[in-house]
């Protein structure tokens, strides 16, 4: 009893600390990054060893030395804020986005001794109803930020931002029905299992192969969840100075700037367990591979479950990189076209899916 | 069953930390000035002198959307259990799904055709 308390505290601890390495790693994509694309050099000034290093790839200024200064900075609160909601919302847009985490797994089982560890904080048999229940907290934090600063920007970015994510909820939820449908299940891990099989003994059984529509709602509404360029008008710099958190200083201006990259991982993460395999390798089994046509390898149990975690960060850094690719090579969307998306594309097209993957599921089944 | 929940539970008290701490961290590693300055105190309005609260009207198509989104999220939480057990339900349950769906979907034309969705 003692044991598995003790393992499910460091699952926690490891998962909790991972999705805030992979946001701290996709702040460093993002900022050198969009310098690669728009031709700029990007984060090049602080340095260790006296510059000694012949190049200068902006890891420290960062990783180290902008949340260092993020935290030295005075924290400033409007005397016309509402004190506690103002400590409250940035405390509401991280912590629900850190949480989902714990449903999605990171990996298979790990055997130590006659232990088996599933690779998953808690092994919820609901844990799609999880995910999105906890990542539909996300609009308290934007629409309280923006009510508790009393500042007109904030207030309209917070109105926006509420508007934005719950209309963009609907379409995500729906896509993710189709998805259920095809795996018949809500259990993330049981959804991750059932796409390590193959179709035809060729083709790994993705679930971007039976669901491709899904797969691009997903990703659509996702994006707009995380309140990104094309869809940011509840921050848009251009028209409302930095929207809700207009009126947020030092350490709670991270801690929201963190949430956005929490958002990306997350959906990403989400993205990738149900459509791209989640931790599975294409014909890597628990005791080696087994490639189409007979021929297998055996392979040490440690090292298929390192393989497998490797996967699954992968796949969810190429999806998150996708992502900044987008922020940096669109530009954003006017509101009325914003809501048009949302409400009447992604919507009735989601419902088709549903119909059509019922449909074809029916016939499937009977022929 | 519900030893499941225990890293859920686990997770909440580690990310509450870890929030609170990143959070509340400008109040106690940042800058303190010991005069205070009044401008300091009061909201950006791009340096102009504030006009006062914000909180006024504003307008009521986000009203519409939240009221809209209440309706059409109550419909997707019902599709969830339908969507697990499909399988077994087979034919009629596709057929009343179907109902169901063109229901929602002459919900939505309504809506549509009344102007709801429009912004202007």
């Amino acid at each position: 009893m003692l044991a598995d308390l003790a393992i499910s505290t460091v699952k926690a601890l490891v998962v909790l600390m991972t999705v805030l390495s992979l946001s701290a790693a996709l702040l460093w994509v993002e900022r050198k990054g969009s310098a690669l694309i728009q031709d700029r050099i990007g984060a090049n000034r602080a340095n260790i060893f006296g510059g000694l290093l012949p190049f200068n790839l902006g890891l420290v200024n960062t990783l180290v030395a902008d949340p260092i200064k993020m935290f030295t900075k005075e924290d400033v609160v409007p005397v016309s804020a509402d004190k506690v909601l103002h400590f409250l919302a940035p405390c509401l847009a991280v912590f629900p986005v850190i949480v989902t985490f714990a449903a999605i797994p990171l990996g298979d089982v790990l055997v130590i001794g006659d232990r088996t560890i599933n690779l998953q904080v808690a092994d919820l048999n609901v844990g799609i109803l999880y995910v999105l229940a906890m990542s539909s907290l996300g609009v308290y934090g934007v629409v309280l930020a923006g009510w508790a600063s009393n500042s007109r920007w904030a207030l309209l970015g917070g109105i926006r931002g509420s508007a934005q994510m719950i209309s963009y909820e609907i379409a995500m939820g729906l896509a993710l029905i189709g998805a259920v449908m095809a795996f018949g299940t809500l259990d993330l891990q049981a959804i991750a299992r059932a796409q390590g099989e193959t179709i035809a003994g060729v083709i790994p059984a993705w679930g971007i192969l039976y669901q491709p529509l899904a797969f691009l709602i997903f990703l659509i509404a996702g994006i707009a969840e995380t309140k990104r360029v094309p869809f940011d008008l509840p921050e848009g710099e251009s028209e409302l100075t930095s929207g809700f958190f207009t009126e947020y200083s030092g350490s709670k201006q991270a801690a929201f700037m963190l949430g956005d990259f929490a958002e990306i991982i997350v959906v990403s993460g989400l993205a990738t367990t149900l459509f791209l395999g989640a931790w599975q390798v294409p014909f890597l089994a628990r005791d080696g591979w087994h490639f189409p046509g007979g021929i297998s390898l055996a392979m040490p149990h440690l090292a298929v479950v390192v393989l497998q975690l490797v996967s699954f960060v992968v796949k969810v850094l190429i999806l998150s990189s996708f992502q900044i690719l987008v922020r940096w090579s669109l530009p954003r969307y006017r509101y009325d076209q914003l809501m048009n998306l949302g409400w009447k594309s992604l919507l009735p097209l989601a419902l088709l899916n549903v119909m059509v993957t019922g449909t074809i599921i029916v016939l499937l089944g009977r022929s | 069953m519900l030893d499941q929940y225990i890293g859920v539970l686990l997770t909440f008290g580690l990310g509450a930390v870890i929030v609170v701490a990143m959070v509340s961290g400008s109040m106690l590693l940042g800058e303190r000035r010991r005069r205070q300055y009044e401008v300091m105190g009061e909201i950006f309005e791009c340096g102009n002198p504030s006009t006062g609260p914000a909180r006024g009207r504003f307008s009521v198509q986000f009203y519409l959307v939240a009221i809209l989104f209440i309706v059409f999220d109550v419909e997707v939480v019902f599709m969830y259990p339908w969507a697990l057990v499909f399988r077994a339900l087979g034919v009629p349950g596709l057929i009343e799904m179907g109902i169901f769906i063109a229901v929602l979907g002459i919900g939505l034309g309504y809506v549509w055709k009344r102007g709801a969705l429009e912004w202007n």
